[in-house]
């Protein structure tokens, strides 16, 4: 069993990888470090504490500790040419004139400002003694599901599926035709079928690392879960490697050069890298270009994982992305055989 | 076209080799044999079979075969046990990776990753990928190419213990010492056609003398005062007269008296030697008087 070609094959293509440092980080730590940068700089904040001022003056202490009582605000008392300072360099949200008519001094173009100044004219109204008319009651949700970070993971997922998929496969095939080991095999009577499976076999077994360094790092680090079953995204995760694995092949299947394989590689992975929502909503994208955005593998791919991950969908439901993902493998793994260079 | 006209018949349990410069054509021909390349037209039997007959024949004519290729480079991040083990998963009976170390003397190297070997460690490492089938026929293609003669040596050994187990070779070199050692027979290649095709033995007979003499004259191409091409080939006991860039060559038949002869000859011209040299006719000879061209023209 074990002197299975196919067997010694797919062996010697996963010892030809973990052999290779460099490998190892650009399939596990890259998608890694990369979910790090982006989630630590992207993670919501909420508007916090704004910080307003009111001037020195007469009743000054009265109205900064009214504003201090109420919600998201913190109140100081400051002299007119500190406010202004402050105010100028963005340090302060708001500045509170008091006296007779109160002044809310700030620029209206920031966002925090005029948050800081409906907040603070509230509490000084409502310390005036205005009543509101209407009954509200209000529900908070800071779930996860909704920050960037969810949508980041999944996107990174499929990502990383592409990556390693093109490369791994590309890369690998290129390389023995350039060594002449491609022809070699072929003086031996290995059967081609096994050496185009060894590398999907392999590249399965490298899957279940990759998915779980990076799904695990995602909720090990931001709480990011799965909503959906781990089952549908192992299935997803398998179809969208063996997709990327055929359109490799098909890369790869006439190249001479690594030069050439590897531009042949950017060509292909660059508009999927831009269009197809790993980093940002592909919903920015022109209408036009909506229907070209969506045919492409890693786009639907990446709604795929997302539906699973984020809303719980069932793979029953993603029947249209899925099929998508499928044919572009079946179809490249298909003319790749029929104008794959042997030697 | 690189090869042209090409009709050889190698028998079974000798050792055949494939003799020319680089690019007469040599590998296109093993390639063909070794059903790599398609002729254009012409017909290859391989031990009784044919690479035209579809894959199944193909393949079961593939299992009797070990071939080493002239550029092949192993994966350098693979052990010496795991190339040859993932080579011999692809054939039905091959040897042990025991067995087929000790054939090349590699066992003390099992553990080492092929980027380590050395070029002749390399090279017997392919050619025990080619041994792994226990082939009936074993193809070698420019074997020794680039090693140094103690790598050459031993891979010669390793030829001949394959040769004593009753194989058949066929191999290309342009090393002639090589040809001779190891080859029954050898064709002699130049611009993809048979030019010679003989024992070693009978191709060097063929000058009509076994030896030459070599010499040069003090100025250089001397040309002026060296003796006419008619005047050498006159002398006693010369059967041919090569002139080339720098040196005129004479098969001889008796060294003892053509070599007196020239020196009288040249004393009366009052030419002065700067290189007088005799050695054993050899293939190379043999090629140079076909073609007016050295073997190894680097």
């Amino acid at each position: 069993m074990s002197d299975h070609p196919l067997v010694q094959l797919s062996l010697a293509r996963m010892r030809e990888f973990y052999r290779e440092p460099e490998a190892i980080f650009w399939v596990f730590g890259f998608p890694i470090v990369l979910a790090f940068a982006l989630g630590i700089a992207f993670r919501n904040r909420g508007p916090g504490e704004l910080r307003v001022a009111v001037q020195q003056g007469s009743g000054d202490s009265a109205v900064a500790a009214t504003l201090a009582r109420a919600p998201g605000l913190s109140a100081v008392v400051l002299d007119s040419s500190q406010a202004r300072l402050q105010l100028r360099t963005g340090r302060l949200a708001l500045l509170v004139v008091p006296g007779e008519t109160v002044v809310y001094r700030f620029d209206s173009t920031r966002t925090e400002s005029r948050l800081a100044r409906l907040e603070a004219d509230e509490a000084l109204q409502r310390s005036r003694g205005r009543v509101d008319p209407a009954r509200v009651t209000e529900e908070r949700v800071t779930e996860p599901g909704s920050r960037y970070i969810d949508f980041l993971i999944p996107g990174l997922l499929g990502m990383n599926l592409m990556g390693s998929g093109l490369w791994g496969v590309g890369f690998s095939v290129v390389q023995a035709r350039t060594k002449k080991l491609l022809k070699r095999f072929m003086a031996t009577p290995m059967r081609r079928s096994d050496y185009l499976l060894s590398f999907v076999l392999s590249r399965l077994v490298f899957l279940f690392v990759e998915v779980a360094a990076l799904v695990g790092f995602g909720w090990w680090m931001f709480h990011v879960g799965v909503r959906g079953s781990l089952g549908a995204v192992a299935g997803i995760t398998v179809l969208g490697s063996l997709s990327f694995a055929g359109l490799g092949m098909l890369v790869a299947s006439r190249a001479r050069t690594i030069e050439a394989v590897s531009g042949l590689m950017n060509l292909v992975m660059l508009p999927m890298w831009i269009l197809s929502g790993t980093f940002f909503s592909y919903a920015r994208f022109p209408d036009a270009m909506q229907p070209f955005v969506k045919a492409l593998p890693l786009t639907a791919l990446n709604d795929a994982l997302r539906a699973v991950m984020i809303d719980g969908s069932s793979l029953a439901r993603l029947g249209a992305p899925l099929g998508i993902v499928a044919a572009w493998g079946l179809v490249s793994f298909v003319v790749a055989l029929r104008i794959f260079r042997w030697r | 076209m690189a090869v042209a006209g090409l009709d050889l018949t190698v028998e079974a349990r000798e050792c055949f080799g494939l003799l020319g410069p680089n690019g007469a054509g040599k590998t296109t021909t093993i390639e063909i044999l070794e059903g790599l390349t398609a002729p254009d037209s012409g017909e290859v039997e391989v031990l009784g079979m044919r690479w035209t007959r579809g894959t199944g024949e193909s393949r079961a004519l593939r299992e009797r075969l070990g071939i080493q290729l002239q550029d092949t480079q192993l994966a350098d991040k693979l052990t010496v046990e795991e190339t040859v083990r993932l080579f011999r998963s692809f054939y039905r009976s091959a040897h042990s990776v025991e067995e087929v170390l000790a054939l090349v003397e590699l066992e003390e190297k099992r553990t080492s990753w092929v980027g380590k070997l050395s070029g002749g460690q390399k090279q017997r490492l392919a050619v025990a990928c080619a041994l792994v089938s226990r082939p009936e026929l074993l193809f070698l293609d420019e074997p020794t190419t680039g090693l140094d003669p103690q790598s050459r040596r031993q891979l010669w050994e390793v030829i001949g213990r394959f040769r004593a187990a009753g194989g058949t070779v066929l191999l290309t070199t342009h090393y002639m010492e090589e040809a001779e050692r190891l080859c029954d027979r050898v064709a002699i290649m130049d611009h993809g056609r048979i030019i010679a095709l003989g024992s070693p033995r009978s191709l060097i007979a063929s000058l009509g003398a076994e030896h030459v003499v070599e010499f040069a004259l003090a100025d250089g191409s001397g040309r002026p005062v060296a003796p006419a091409t008619e005047e050498l080939a006159a002398l006693p006991g010369v059967r041919a007269v090569r002139p080339a860039v720098d040196r005129i060559a004479l098969t001889v038949e008796e060294v003892h008296r053509a070599v007196p002869a020239l020196l009288a000859l040249l004393e009366r011209r009052g030419a002065e030697l700067s290189l007088l040299a005799t050695h054993h006719a050899t293939l190379e000879d043999v090629f140079v008087s076909l073609t007016g061209r050295q073997l190894r023209d680097e």
